[in-house]
């Protein structure tokens, strides 16, 4: 009973990290309509770069912080002009549906992910050309010692990123539903073109959100690296995986549902472990995943499927 | 040829299924991260029935493609109704899931005093029908080709019916093919299961040629290659997907030009040209002028006095 407790508590722990990564690409996703598999690559290359300076110069966090957001931004722009920026006004312009033999009205979509996944490649092998050992120190900020609350232990610093995690979906929420910023991004996001008639610049949304955007991917992985004290050439395949199994259990479309299906992924996941191992738990995620999909496509919060 | 073109041109046939197997459920507007799990049951299927029940390869191959289009049929029965995200996500957590089932699975059968069968993660060992049957690598290459050459045939001739068009509308557009009376899920269904068989096909062929199978092998970077492959070949035409597997293994792997930066080089090259070339190389609209010009020429110039276009 206490270790199921235990399970409960580290699955939350863990579930919070997928939801922070998570974020970002929801972010992206709800602008764009089109998901950006380069998202854990750039973080990962960001990272490498935070990396590279701590073990060449001896870096201070502080200064490693923000290096790694304001290269996860660079590199985000770097994406966001290659795979994504025009694609939107095509879609938009109805008349190229009829004539010619486009990309067919889901074909951008499926363009968009071909060539993120290109620049997916791309950019961790940047980063291994940058640092070609498996194991590389990243400033640490990890608390020693774990706290005990009753029969349950955690580490504080674990628990320190979920609360930022929360804090991010919460303050996330509150853009979202209380300022005219969140309004325009929530109509482009609903309806690109019924977005753009009523005079939102659409094409600035995306690109300010795509920003924003990849700036909480660098912010999430020197959150996540910084507890870890290092970072490997997984971390990049990491980010993606959990970050998009957080957001398609949850839904896409909120930060409030990233949380949730992040939180929810991390306790099946911790059970799954207490229950057959290391397999299971890797089993668990994707049975997960396709579970939600096969039951509610639009994920536990999400809404139905609005006008296309 | 020396060994090692024959290893190459045995690579980019067994590759060339895979890159179809993408390529059809690209053409009713579907991308799958997913077809590395047909891929690795045709493997584990054909490996079994050659290695375990002692059927020739042949059979063995036929047990595999059967497995992998039910499954094919089923996965896509399942996931119908799916935007084209979901459904790429879907088939990815699906492949996961039977690649991850493979590391779990031994089942290991006694034959000439030697264990055979799936042991895990150590993998699917002596999978030896050439071994025993004495083909050389030369005759199985050949074997791969005429393989590969019959499914050309076979698609190019489904390509010319209506069953061909009605694929290319779903994919251009499920709406407007709905309107016209074309059983949009069916054709997809359709799709998928061809696609299943073509790369349960193709795993079939690969174990045997390397004896040896291990579920690692079937990760998502396989699946994702043979999509990026039909991408860039274009989805003109099924020689498309071919371009694709030629211009990587057949010219960049096999040279090792960019060695280090490969995937730097590669990658951004890919990301480039789908930004204005998003139907890849041959695409439709290539393939219309190319056959355009080749009617106008064939007939004779007299004929083409008065036509205005």
């Amino acid at each position: 009973m206490l270790d199921l407790l235990q399970l409960t508590v580290d699955g939350l722990l863990d579930g919070a990290a997928y939801a922070l990564v998570g974020f970002g690409l929801a972010l992206t996703f709800g602008t764009l309509r089109r998901l950006n598999l380069a998202y854990g690559a750039s973080a990962m290359l960001a990272a490498y770069i935070g990396s590279w300076l701590f073990q060449r110069h001896g870096t201070p966090w502080w200064t490693v912080l923000p290096v790694v957001v304001v290269s996860a931004v660079v590199i985000g722009f770097y994406v966001e002009r290659l795979c994504f920026a025009g694609l939107g006004e095509k879609q938009r312009a109805g008349a190229s549906r009829a004539s010619g033999f486009d990309a067919g009205r889901d074909g951008y979509q499926v363009v968009a992910l071909a060539s993120s996944f290109a620049i997916w490649m791309q950019l961790e092998q940047l980063a291994t050309l940058l640092l070609p050992r498996h194991l590389n120190p990243f400033p640490s900020l990890a608390a020693g010692g774990e706290w005990e609350l009753g029969p349950v232990a955690f580490g504080p610093d674990r628990l320190a990123l979920a609360l930022l995690a929360v804090g991010f979906a919460f303050a996330l929420h509150r853009w979202l539903h209380g300022t005219r910023g969140g309004l325009a991004w929530r109509a482009t996001s609903d309806h690109a073109t019924a977005a753009h008639l009523s005079g939102i610049p659409v094409v600035r949304v995306q690109v300010v959100a795509f920003a924003a955007a990849s700036a909480m991917a660098g912010m999430a992985a020197f959150a996540l690296l910084s507890i870890d004290g290092q970072v490997t050439p997984m971390f990049g395949m990491w980010v993606l995986i959990k970050g998009l199994a957080a957001a398609m259990i949850g839904g896409l479309a909120a930060p409030t549902g990233v949380l949730a299906g992040g939180l929810l992924l991390g306790v099946v996941e911790a059970h799954a472990q207490g229950l057959g191992g290391a397999l299971a738990r890797d089993f668990a995620t994707y049975a997960l995943v396709f579970a939600v999909l096969l039951w509610r496509p639009q994920g536990l919060l999400g809404r139905p499927a609005q006008l296309a | 040829m020396s060994a090692h073109a024959t290893g190459v041109a045995t690579d980019m046939a067994i590759m060339a299924l895979l890159a179809l197997s993408a390529y059809l459920l690209l053409l009713v507007g579907r991308v799958s991260f997913g077809q590395q799990a047909f891929f690795g049951i045709g493997a584990y299927a054909a490996g079994i029935a050659s290695a375990v029940a002692g059927l020739p390869m042949p059979v063995a191959l036929a047990v595999g493609v059967a497995v992998g289009a039910v499954l094919g049929a089923a996965l896509a029965r399942l996931m119908r109704g799916l935007s084209g995200l979901q459904f790429a996500i879907g088939t990815l957590a699906f492949a996961e899931m039977v690649r991850i089932a493979f590391q779990a699975w031994h089942w290991q059968v006694e034959r000439d005093g030697v264990p055979v069968g799936p042991a895990g993660t150590e993998g699917f060992r002596d999978i030896r029908w050439l071994l025993e049957n004495d083909v050389s690598t030369g005759g199985f290459l050949l074997g791969a080709v005429a393989v590969l050459l019959t499914v050309l045939v076979g698609l190019s001739l489904v390509e010319r019916i209506r069953l061909g068009q009605a694929i290319r509308m779903t994919g251009h557009d499920d709406v407007l093919a709905t309107s016209q009376g074309v059983p949009v899920e069916a054709m997809r269904t359709s799709a998928a299961t061809l696609a299943g068989a073509l790369a349960a096909l193709g795993g079939g062929l690969y174990a045997h040629r390397t004896t040896y199978i291990e579920p690692a092998i079937f990760d998502p970077m396989l699946g994702v290659h043979a999509v990026g492959y039909a991408l860039i070949g274009g989805l003109g035409t099924a020689i498309g997907p071919l371009l694709g597997v030629a211009l990587d293994i057949g010219l960049l792997e096999a040279t090792r030009v960019f060695a280090g930066w490969r995937m730097v080089v590669f990658g951004g090259l890919i990301a480039l040209f789908l930004r204005f070339r998003p139907r890849g190389l041959l695409d439709e609209n290539l393939l219309n002028a190319l056959s355009q010009r080749l009617r106008r020429a064939r007939r004779p110039a007299g004929a083409r006095l008065g036509v205005t276009t």
